[in-house]
């Protein structure tokens, strides 16, 4: 196994160091934060901390936390820190009315980010050599954009084939001779199946970067058997800038979190008490050294553990496992952020009671999402094709609020299941959330 | 001329059909004529029934949906080919029709056949201009 990295000096660095440097970057954040961003300072007044108080990474404790409620409060400039003539691109979170998240880079922070998926790539075994095809969706997502900029990082030809057309990612990879696949792991297992279908067994392809939806260890072994290749995850939010801020190694086992730009901590979601190492908890994270829009102690409420054994690839970095489960009640389907909260406001906009049931399933690799919708009075006629008109109705309603599509089906009052009086929102027959493999 | 027919919503699962039947039994309601459609999920129960306002009472206390609709009844000889000629007849008006069905009558010689369309007084007309005798609520009760 070839140890490739891209900033070796860093991504190996003695884990003292990382700590030292870390302490010495969380002072300077913490400083242009409460110097630069008006809701930040409030709220650090109101917690009684003062930027003198944090001295190093022992004192991040003492900081609130900030939550994506505090970013959708703050829409859309609130937490910008720097003047808007500084910054050089804005990006969004995935698809989803009024809980839309914005944030903002300035060349800096574009630049750091592009880092970290260069490293991921690296880590992945990619070099300039490699002919990179991204397949991430390019725009306000931040899959295109990440992997693009890491792929020129790291100088691989690069094939900015955002998502979708099919026919055509698969010309390409043929013709131009795609060695590396950046995509979701859906999207992979689906490009693997299409080509099944048109009798290709063969590929140019040797690796895959397949992330922000989540996916198991089983996916991974059949992407890898389908495709011949060797498929590694990558993690991120666009809070905290995209794709990159972990990243798996030669190793396949826990991501890599680049902590010289961020602090990992696992928190009890109930107490909000640090939990020791190798406690599974929700992740939160500090940036170390974001202009544009830095975030202190952000709640990602995604349940993980981290690990800070010695991995083998030589890097020093933390590792995270993949997300075991939510600390709210988010569902990530098809790539998309979709809260049982939105569904019950279209349910009700549109003159149903918020007596609904999602149904959560993947079939072929592929996400399906079905709405059981309780029947009214109202609503209810007597031929098939007035029901189903209502369904469509219905249907197109929650794309536009959600973004996705889901299959809507009426069902009788009260049919829905309820347990201890408490009706079940989701079912979630996917088993993508199991920390059965996680050995540290 | 139209006839009332109560619709409801029946959950696609075991047991939910006979729970209305049940209640209207309870009721003393008789039905006179049934169709049932039903779809992966759910199936929508049309009937012809003896006293719509105390099935409507019934059913509300059992929970279910229930919407009464006008359809249009038509008397049909007991013959091969009189349905074709009813249905040739709202053919030829451009009546699109969204569901049907029949029963007989232990006292006549005819069947009934119930009809929804959109626009039921066009559908009466054209069809008594061709000859059918129409029944209405009326004609049900006397059965």
């Amino acid at each position: 196994m070839v140890m490739s990295y891209f900033q070796p000096e860093t991504e190996t660095m003695p884990v003292s160091e990382i700590k030292k440097l870390q302490s010495e970057k969380l002072v300077r954040q913490v400083r242009h934060v409460y110097k630069n961003c008006a809701p930040y300072r409030a709220k650090m007044d109101e917690a009684g901390v003062s930027p003198e108080d944090i001295r190093g990474i022992e004192d991040l404790h003492k900081l609130p936390f900030i939550t994506k409620a505090d970013l959708r409060d703050n829409y859309p400039y609130g937490l910008l820190s720097v003047p808007k003539s500084e910054c050089v691109r804005i990006h969004s979170t995935s698809g989803t009315t009024g809980r839309r998240v914005v944030a903002f880079y300035t060349q800096h922070d574009i630049d750091l980010w592009e880092d970290c998926c260069a490293r991921a790539l690296a880590a992945a075994g990619a070099t300039s050599e490699d002919i990179c095809q991204i397949a991430y969706g390019f725009g306000l997502f931040t899959g295109g954009a990440g992997l693009n900029g890491g792929s020129h990082k790291l100088g691989c030809m690069t094939l900015p084939m955002s998502s979708g057309n099919t026919e055509r990612q698969i010309q390409f990879m043929n013709d131009l001779g795609t060695t590396v696949l950046c995509c979701t792991p859906s999207y992979a297992a689906y490009l693997a199946e299409n080509m099944r279908e048109r009798g290709e067994a063969e590929n140019p392809l040797r690796i895959g970067i397949f992330g922000a939806e989540p996916w198991t260890e089983e996916m991974r072994r059949s992407i890898e058997d389908a495709l011949n290749i060797r498929a590694y995850d990558i993690y991120g939010l666009t809070e905290l800038s995209g794709p990159g801020v972990a990243f798996e190694c030669c190793e396949q086992h826990g991501m890599h979190i680049n902590e010289d730009h961020f602090i990992a901590e696992i928190i009890d979601p109930e107490t909000g008490e640090v939990l020791p190492e190798g406690s599974k908890g929700e992740l939160v994270f500090t940036s170390l050294d974001k202009e544009a829009f830095p975030l202190l102690r952000y709640r990602t409420r995604d349940i993980c553990i981290l690990s800070r054994k010695q991995c083998s690839c030589g890097r020093t970095f933390i590792r995270m496992t993949k997300p075991m489960g939510r600390s709210d009640d988010m569902l990530i389907i098809r790539g998309v952020n979709v809260f049982p909260s939105q569904i019950e406001t279209v349910l009700l906009n549109n003159g149903y009671t918020p007596n609904y049931q999602i149904v959560v399933d993947r079939v072929n690799n592929t996400d399906t999402f079905d709405i059981m919708v309780e029947m009214n009075e109202d609503h209810f006629t007597d031929t098939v094709s007035g029901v189903t008109a209502q369904e469509k109705k219905l249907a197109s309603a929650m794309k536009m609020m959600l973004g996705i599509n889901p299959g809507i089906h009426m069902v009788a009052p009260h049919s829905i299941t309820r347990s201890e009086g408490k009706a079940v929102r989701v079912v979630d027959k996917r088993k993508l959330l199991s920390d059965s493999q996680w050995k540290g | 001329m139209a006839l009332k027919q109560i619709s409801v919503l029946i959950e696609n699962t075991k047991g939910s059909l006979v729970r209305v039947t049940d209640a209207l039994a309870a009721r003393g309601v008789n039905i006179r004529a049934l169709s049932l459609a039903d779809t992966e999920h759910f199936g929508i129960l049309r009937m012809i029934l003896t006293d719509n306002a105390a099935a409507k009472e019934t059913l509300k206390e059992l929970g279910v949906i229930t919407q009464e609709t006008e359809v249009i009844g038509v008397k049909i000889g007991d013959q091969p080919g009189k349905l074709s000629a009813a249905l040739h007849v709202l053919q030829e008006a451009d009546i699109n029709i969204e569901y049907l069905y029949a029963f007989f009558t232990r006292t006549e010689r005819h069947a009934y056949v119930v009809i929804r369309v959109a626009d039921n007084s066009q559908a009466e007309q054209v069809l008594t201009d061709a000859g059918f005798h129409m029944i209405s609520d009326e004609d049900i009760g006397k059965l």
